[in-house]
């Protein structure tokens, strides 16, 4: 779960304010038990895809890719949808949802 | 700092020793400012020197960090195999340590030899001490060279190898194979599990096979496993050793040996006939490094460290954590570089929680990669994912998750070769 973004547009004032604290609300529940919780389950993944997600051999970078790109990516993985995937798929399987979104979230904030 | 005496006190006695303004009363790192917390790391491997990278990384540079190690380059385990076939050169598998010292951490050559809990100072061999608030040891392995009176001398070790700790015994082991003469015999016999690296031994006899085949084809390779069975990626390797291997490679299970004659290169085994060969290649039964089975950290059977899994505290010592093979490992996770890898940056997360008072992770998780070379190209790899159980106080693998290659394949040999690359440097730059 990510924390709700605005995007740009006009919207009554009322309605804005309302939506702020929503928003304010659904991030505050998408909070992770622990602060560095992306970051610590992001490392796991440096061994193959660099520190922070940026790799220095072709195996691809993730450092600042979309977030969005990243979970479904994983998703294709675990689901068995990458015709030439050798290890993803196994690997994908250990992670539930909660946390693949907090790791793509950590990569997508990192310089490419 | 666990002193007792306040700073008014400190400011007396130091004033009167003549020492204010200097560090060298406290070993603060930090002059005149508040001192930054200090974290040294024993062991420059996959286990240390993460460690003190992620540190000094995720710390910003709040804690001052210092690693301890003997060597002057770090030389990789995983690939060494690769020297020994030939296909790979000690250059390939060498890296600097000098990326650390880009991010500001303290290298210290030397030899840790014991710690003092109570005043929280490591010691050297060569007399130096050093203070720390957490002491963070990867020692690695030790060999029980107790168990085979055979190898007591070190010029028996230097003639029978173990070759299990990449570095000039792995040139030794190579020149040993080039100077064999066609139709003789390498036989690497393989202890009982737990030791580090499951599947190394497996790879080693692929790659002296391979090598064989290249140079050497009426050699063969005799595989004396003291294990029932293959203890890892069994049906990949049999199919190497049944297939391009075929007339080679020899496997025998449950080959436990009472001891060796380093003079004839005899094996006396525990049932049957002794078994002699060319090059004697033996893996002695290992447990944790030196400096922790010295100091009384070895509480799991003698052998091997316990932890705390949030943290990689011992549950010996306080405020010393440990990395790597030396622990008594979890259910289903391996004694591998990779895992030691892992197993330092939830380490690194919480010793940067515990010593800037935030909370620890008690979510952590851990994956191993393991990957194995065939031969100079193909490559097979068994996987895992591992997740900390509350209840159990352990880590336990995902259900459904990890597994092994199809089959072996280059597109693999590259991944074994990026991988490499890539912890190499998340270890080291």
């Amino acid at each position: 779960m990510n924390p709700v973004k605005f995007r740009g547009g006009r919207v009554p004032a009322l309605f804005g304010a309302l939506a702020v604290v929503a928003a304010l609300s659904a991030s505050a529940q998408a909070q992770p038990a622990n602060a560095n919780l992306g970051r610590n389950l992001a490392a796991q993944c440096a061994n193959c895809h660099g520190t922070n997600g940026r790799s220095v051999t072709s195996v691809p970078s993730l450092a600042g890719q979309d977030a969005k790109d990243i979970v479904a990516r994983m998703k294709e993985f675990r689901d068995g949808k990458v015709p030439k995937a050798t290890i993803m798929h196994q690997l994908a399987k250990g992670y539930t949802d909660e946390q693949v979104a907090l790791m793509a979230e950590f990569f997508s904030k990192q310089a490419e | 700092m666990s002193t007792t005496f306040n700073r008014r006190d400190f400011v007396k006695s130091a004033g009167a020793l003549g020492l204010l303004g200097t560090s060298a009363i406290t070993g603060c790192a930090s002059v005149g400012g508040v001192a930054k917390p200090r974290v040294v790391v024993v062991g420059g491997g996959f286990g240390g020197a993460t460690a003190a990278k992620y540190i000094a990384m995720w710390s910003d540079g709040k804690i001052d960090v210092t690693l301890v190690e003997r060597g002057d380059a770090f030389v990789s385990c995983p690939l060494s195999n690769l020297v020994i076939g030939g296909s790979k050169q000690m250059a390939d598998v060498t890296v600097s340590y000098d990326g650390l010292g880009k991010r500001g951490i303290r290298r210290v050559k030397g030899e840790a030899v014991g710690f003092d809990a109570d005043k929280k100072t490591l010691s050297l061999a060569d007399g130096t001490t050093l203070s720390y608030d957490r002491l963070i040891l990867s020692p690695g392995i030790d060999f029980m060279y107790e168990s085979l009176p055979g190898l007591a001398s070190a010029d028996a070790r230097q003639k029978v190898l173990a070759a299990w700790k990449a570095g000039p015994e792995t040139v030794a082991l190579r020149n040993q194979l080039t100077a064999m003469k066609d139709g003789g015999v390498y036989a690497i016999h393989i202890p009982k599990a737990p030791y580090r690296c499951p599947p190394g031994p497996y790879e080693r006899a692929c790659q002296v096979a391979w090598y064989f085949q290249q140079a050497k084809p009426k050699s063969k390779v005799l595989i004396l496993d003291a294990n029932e069975d293959v203890v890892s990626k069994k049906g990949l390797f049999m199919k190497a050793w049944n297939g391009q291997y075929k007339g080679i490679v020899e496997y025998r299970n449950n080959q436990e040996i009472q001891d060796v004659d380093a003079r004839t290169n005899t094996l006396k085994m525990s049932f049957g006939d002794d078994v002699k060969a060319d090059v004697l290649n033996l893996l002695p039964p290992m447990r944790a490094g030196n400096i922790a089975t010295q100091n009384g950290l070895n509480n799991s059977n003698k052998r091997w460290c316990l932890i705390d899994w949030l943290t990689y505290e011992s549950t010996a010592v306080k405020n010393v954590h440990i990395l790597g093979d030396a622990l008594q490992i979890a259910p289903l996770m391996p004694k591998s570089g990779h895992m030691a890898n892992q197993h330092a940056k939830v380490c690194a997360a919480a010793v940067v929680a515990q010593l800037t008072g935030e909370a620890v992770n008690t979510t952590p998780m851990v994956a191993n990669t393991c990957y194995s070379f065939i031969d100079n190209r193909n490559v097979v790899h068994v996987a895992s994912v591992h997740r900390y159980d509350a209840a159990q106080k352990t880590m336990v693998t995902v259900p459904g998750s990890g597994g092994l290659s199809a089959e072996a394949n280059t597109a693999e040999g590259g991944f074994a070769n990026s991988w490499a690359r890539n912890i190499w440097a998340d270890m080291l730059a």
